[in-house]
């Protein structure tokens, strides 16, 4: 019998909001999540990602705001009633158990047969590539195998959400890497709706079909990993995906449309403007992977620092007034080296804030 | 190698060197103002008194024993002490583990433990005393109690089994409690939640969650707390009935010693105490090698 989830349209939070004593954590969260969707809540830390999963886990209770499952109101239920499967941080495996009673545990408290037990535990460690693993205790395997033993217990009921909290933190890079691969891998099988939390943009770029950035207790915006990472719709969004070059400049004439020339320090450029323009001061975002050395760039600059990261070089390079800008070179540039550095001009995002 | 390579410098570094590759160096040496106090304080008296116990006034060498065990005004403080000393620890670990688990989560941990933990102040004489003057025939309970006609005569609380056993739940409760809160708190809270989003309630999260990672901490509590309601003395006296039911064992040497002098008995029932301690606490420990014994946390957090 293969592990397929339950039957649901749609997960529902509307207006979750979450206070610690003074403190808004979750500033009214609303979100719609589709089985079979893939969503990452992204954030730096602090942010709320942990804190709305756990409201969605029932770990937490909301201070105001429903959450729903399809038509059916949950938030007041308490955890062990709602049916999730939740992947926590440091894996909270039950240490004296096996990995199979780990992974079986969930079917037991819901009186299902030993028999179904046994078979279905093997289904869900087969799927975790852990067979032959059941007898050991979890403190027996290494940092991935544990990781795998909870995803194992959180899906083997066939929950219709699986809830994961930053799961891959504690593993080294090659096995973060291996393990992404897994996670797709599975939601894929199971076919229910997963909630990823991560503050790693990498992660939720190749793993999610949407991602939700999350600030200060609020969603800053939801939106496929494409449309974020080529058009983060706030600044402070672009200055988490990535945008490490932040200008501040000015535009002399209000934009609607698809280009905008900026005047930044002593020189100008052309760039994309995300949203309507007032004239005055602009910001700037430029990815590094973008800035490079051309000939007709409007950046007169010199190389302070550079490395080479195997594909290019990076390299920071500061402009006439000091400014640092972050750049990449395929070629090797030498410190001290005068270049001008530019982009093209769907590259540079223009917004309507101060950085 | 070493020792091959430096021929010269070989025997007058092979002792230290050989003292320090089995782990004894100078850092060694401060284990031996413990090791004196372990000596001169537990285990010369503890010799002693086992000789002493074998060189009884009349009788061959163990006929200490033999009085002991066929004498039922003495045997019988054995099941007596246990039947206190059993019941009391119980009582004070089923108490210890729900206010231990409930002040886990409080926030004003540190406060509630230190109420919780004044009694371990006081001694057992002071307990007693309280005991007299709270529940004795002329304390508050039964004055309070006959003043509101509840009843008409003082009921006896004091000077029977109740009051040793209270005795020993009050001065042994913060020391049980303590013990209990650190392994209750030391059982990594995501466990908990991960039970309950796998569909496990309160009930089943203690059962299988919490009791089974705390039991081998359990015993341990068991066996010390035990250890101390054995040696029961000041409160059985006080608050109990050292003739009648109350008559602990520690009564029992107490009378051969300073009541009929008699050293080698007195230290014979001492050694039959330590005996029967002895025996509770491996009996404990060993069916704690049936329990889970390792980490309380749940991953590599």
């Amino acid at each position: 019998m293969a592990i397929i989830s339950k039957d649901f349209r749609a997960l529902r939070l509307d207006n979750v909001q979450r206070d610690f004593g003074a403190f808004n954590a979750l500033k009214g969260i609303t979100l719609d999540i589709a089985r079979g969707e893939f969503v990452a809540l992204l954030g730096p830390s602090g942010c709320g990602k942990s804190t709305a999963l756990n409201c969605v886990a029932g770990l937490l209770p909301l201070t105001d705001g429903t959450i729903s499952l399809d038509d059916t109101r949950i938030d007041q239920l308490s955890p062990e009633h709602r049916g999730f499967g939740m992947v926590f941080q440091n894996y909270a495996l039950f240490p004296h158990m096996t990995v199979a009673r780990n992974v079986g545990f969930g079917l037991a408290m819901r009186g299902e047969s030993k028999a179904n037990i046994v078979e279905r535990v093997a289904e869900a460690l087969r799927l975790v590539r852990l067979e032959g693993q059941a007898d050991k205790l979890p403190g027996q395997l290494s940092g991935g195998q544990q990781q795998r033993v909870a995803i194992a217990r959180a899906i083997v009921v066939a929950p219709p959400l699986v809830m994961m909290d930053e799961p891959l933190s504690n593993l080294d890079a090659k096995l973060r890497l291996e393990m992404r691969a897994e996670i797709r891998r599975i939601h894929a099988h199971l076919g229910s709706a997963t909630i990823y939390v991560t503050h790693d943009q990498d992660e939720a770029l190749s793993l999610a079909d949407r991602i939700v950035v999350m600030r200060q207790g609020e969603v800053r915006q939801v939106g496929t990993p494409e449309a974020l990472y080529a058009r983060p719709a706030t600044l402070d969004v672009a200055e988490f995906m990535g945008f490490r070059n932040l200008l501040p400049g000015r535009i002399d004439t209000g934009t609607q449309g698809a280009a905008a020339v900026v005047t930044v320090e002593d020189t100008s450029c052309t760039g994309t403007p995300v949203g309507p323009l007032q004239p005055g001061a602009v910001t700037l975002a430029i990815r590094p992977d973008d800035l490079s050395p051309r000939d007709d760039g409007p950046f007169a600059a010199h190389v302070e620092q550079v490395e080479y990261r195997g594909r290019a070089f990076f390299g920071i390079a500061a402009t006439g007034r000091g400014t640092s800008l972050h750049f990449h070179s395929p070629v090797r540039v030498k410190q001290g080296e005068a270049l001008r550095l530019g982009a093209d001009p769907d590259r540079i995002l223009i917004y309507g804030a101060a950085p | 190698m070493t020792d091959a390579a430096l021929p010269h410098r070989a025997a007058s570094a092979s002792l230290r060197q050989r003292l320090a590759r089995r782990g004894v160096d100078a850092t060694t040496l401060l284990v031996l103002p413990a090791a004196l106090t372990i000596l001169g304080l537990f285990v010369y008296p503890f010799l002693e008194g086992l000789v002493l116990s074998l060189l009884p006034k009349t009788g061959g060498t163990f006929s200490n024993y033999a009085k002991f065990f066929s004498d039922p005004f003495l045997y019988q403080t054995i099941p007596t002490t246990l039947g206190i000393a059993v019941p009391a620890t119980l009582a004070n670990i089923l108490l210890s583990v729900p206010v231990a688990l409930r002040v886990r989560k409080m926030k004003r941990q540190r406060f509630l433990t230190t109420i919780l933990v004044i009694p371990i102040t006081l001694g057992t004489v002071l307990v007693a005393e309280g005991l007299l003057n709270y529940l004795g025939p002329q304390g508050w309970l039964n004055r309070t109690l006959i003043t509101l006609h509840l009843i008409s005569h003082p009921v006896r609380l004091v000077h029977n089994y109740w009051g040793v056993f209270w005795s020993l739940v009050i001065s042994g409760f913060p020391f049980t409690f303590l013990l209990t809160l650190s392994y209750v708190t030391g059982i990594d809270p995501s466990l908990e939640r991960a039970a309950s989003t796998l569909g496990a309630g309160p009930r089943a999260r203690f059962r299988t969650i919490l009791l089974p990672l705390m039991a081998s901490g359990l015993a341990i509590t068991f066996c010390l707390s035990f250890v101390q309601a054995f040696a029961v003395f000041p409160s059985a006296v006080l608050v109990g009935s050292p003739a009648g039911s109350t008559r602990v064992i520690s009564i029992a040497a107490f009378q051969a010693a300073y009541e009929t002098y008699d050293d080698s008995l007195a230290s014979s029932i001492a050694m039959i105490m330590a005996a029967i301690q002895l025996v509770i606490v491996v009996l404990v420990l060993a069916g704690r090698g049936f329990l889970y014994r390792g980490p309380a946390s749940g991953g590599k957090g």
